[in-house]
């Protein structure tokens, strides 16, 4: 094995477009990094920004977020919910100290494996690049009880 | 009968002395205050020394109402100190509650603000580059300064907190409401805070349509606010609909956007991707350049959306330099 570094990407998805077309990856038999773990929402749409933001405190590399296209939403619109909230929560994280490059947004279809297991592979690599985020470490706040009183009257 | 009077404590750490002023707000009700209460601290407007706080017994003083955010060795020792000698511990505004204007500096630490604000701030004069030191040896003994810590802490993540009182400052009426259910000793269960568990919307006397819509933000100099309609449907950046209310709408009234000192809602998951996502999704726009553009004319989205609560966020604090 190598000692390369193996990025955790969290892939917020929808239930009825990109994660069917994961499951068609797999189906198929196609190979993808394994670095992504599918975690599903009913739809795009339910992805809280605070559900990126937790994924980053606790440990992600990465996170991309992924549903319908638009026009395609079951729930008619929930997809352009999420389109409409990415620009400003890529600015909020650039400003925390997050890299653009580890968030992404992309819409996959039930019958886009193929474009399922091409964005799962980019985004492992761009996120490689980048090296951990390590957030917990790197954005640690100082234990209060190791703080130093000051006594003088 | 004066033994049997409540003993107050009001202390003030990283505050700017707004919520101190709040307090005499009340108008003649302090005198209400006075008649019920001795005030046996309070910095801002009576002499004391530390020394006399740490001669209390513990457990002598009823209730604190602290102020501020924590962010020095002395905040700390206070904070402790006042936690051993009061019964129950009021996180008394927005920087005690949720870390305040001053938990911003969480974007940074200690030694890149200290750089900033003694070396290189447009209106720093400094040519020997002085910045304060923890001791000094003078021939009278030596000086000490408390020391700043990387870090900005809300008053919980400190020390145990009964009861918050949110805003900046808390309205008269919420400070009311607090002091009249300490004194009635009617407090709700440890842990409540005391304000309205509805949004500010709620209280916002605005017109607010079904399903409102954005089209294009604006910030408050840009345009003259309509003065009936929702702020938020007009495109300001008005926090209102992911901040608790129990203010009043006061600002909302007045034409200006809700900045959201009173927090964020119950069960919130975090205040700044509450805001986020109620602002961004009712925009009109459906295609990516579209919302792209409008949504860059929203500036400063982590200023704006966790103004008051970068430290009790989910993030926190952006990584340290060091």
């Amino acid at each position: 094995m190598s000692d390369r570094f193996e990025p955790v990407i969290a892939v917020l998805c929808c239930n009825w477009c990109t994660y069917a077309g994961a499951d068609l990856a797999g189906t198929a038999r196609m190979k993808y990094a394994p670095n992504v773990r599918l975690l599903r929402v009913m739809c795009s749409g339910r992805i809280d920004p605070a559900f990126v933001l937790r994924a980053f405190a606790e440990g992600a590399d990465g996170v991309l977020i992924a549903g319908c296209h638009p026009g395609d939403c079951h729930y008619i619109n929930g997809n352009l919910k999420t389109m409409r909230r990415f620009p400003q929560l890529k600015t909020m994280l650039a400003q925390f100290g997050i890299e653009p490059a580890r968030v992404r947004l992309e819409w996959i279809s039930a019958s886009e494996g193929d474009v399922f297991v091409k964005v799962a592979n980019e985004m492992t690599g761009q996120v490689r690049a980048l090296g951990p985020l390590n957030w917990k470490v790197r954005a640690a706040v100082e234990p209060v009880s190791g703080l130093a009183e000051h006594h003088a009257g | 009968m004066a033994d049997k009077k409540l003993q107050f404590a009001i202390y003030w750490a990283a505050s700017c002395g707004g919520c101190d002023v709040a307090i005499l707000d009340v108008n003649e009700k302090i005198l209400d205050i006075a008649a019920a209460a001795d005030i046996r601290l309070w910095p801002v407007a009576m002499d004391f020394k530390y020394k006399d706080v740490e001669g209390w017994a513990d457990g002598e003083i009823d209730v604190c109402l602290f102020n501020g955010a924590v962010r020095n060795s002395e905040q700390l020792h206070l904070a402790r100190l006042l936690r051993r000698k009061c019964k129950v511990m009021v996180a008394f505004g927005a920087c005690a509650c949720f870390g305040g204007i001053p938990g911003l500096a969480n974007l940074h630490d200690r030694k890149s603000i200290f750089e900033a604000v003694y070396g290189y701030t447009a209106s720093t004069v400094n040519p020997e580059g002085t910045t304060p030191q923890p001791h000094l040896k003078v021939p009278e003994g030596e000086l000490t300064l408390p020391v700043f810590f990387d870090d900005v802490y809300s008053l919980s993540q400190v020390i145990p907190v009964e009861y918050y009182v949110p805003g900046c400052p808390p309205t008269p009426d919420t400070i009311m409401t607090a002091v009249t259910a300490i004194v009635t000793g009617s407090l709700p269960p440890p842990g409540a805070t005391v304000a309205s568990d509805k949004s500010v919307c709620h209280d916002c006397k605005r017109k607010k349509s079904d399903k409102p819509t954005i089209k294009r933000f604006h910030r408050p100099f840009e345009i003259v606010p309509d003065p009936e309609q929702c702020l938020l449907e007009q495109g300001f950046t008005c926090m209102g609909s992911a901040s608790r209310g129990g203010c009043g709408a006061l600002c909302p009234a007045v034409n200006m956007p809700c900045r959201g000192c009173y927090g964020p809602m119950p069960g919130s998951l975090d205040p700044g991707a509450d805001a986020l996502a109620a602002m961004t999704s009712i925009l009109a726009a459906s295609d990516d350049a579209t919302v792209a553009a409008e949504t860059a004319r929203l500036l400063d989205p982590l200023g704006t959306f966790y103004r008051f609560t970068l430290p009790v966020s989910v993030l926190g604090r952006a990584p340290k330099a060091s």
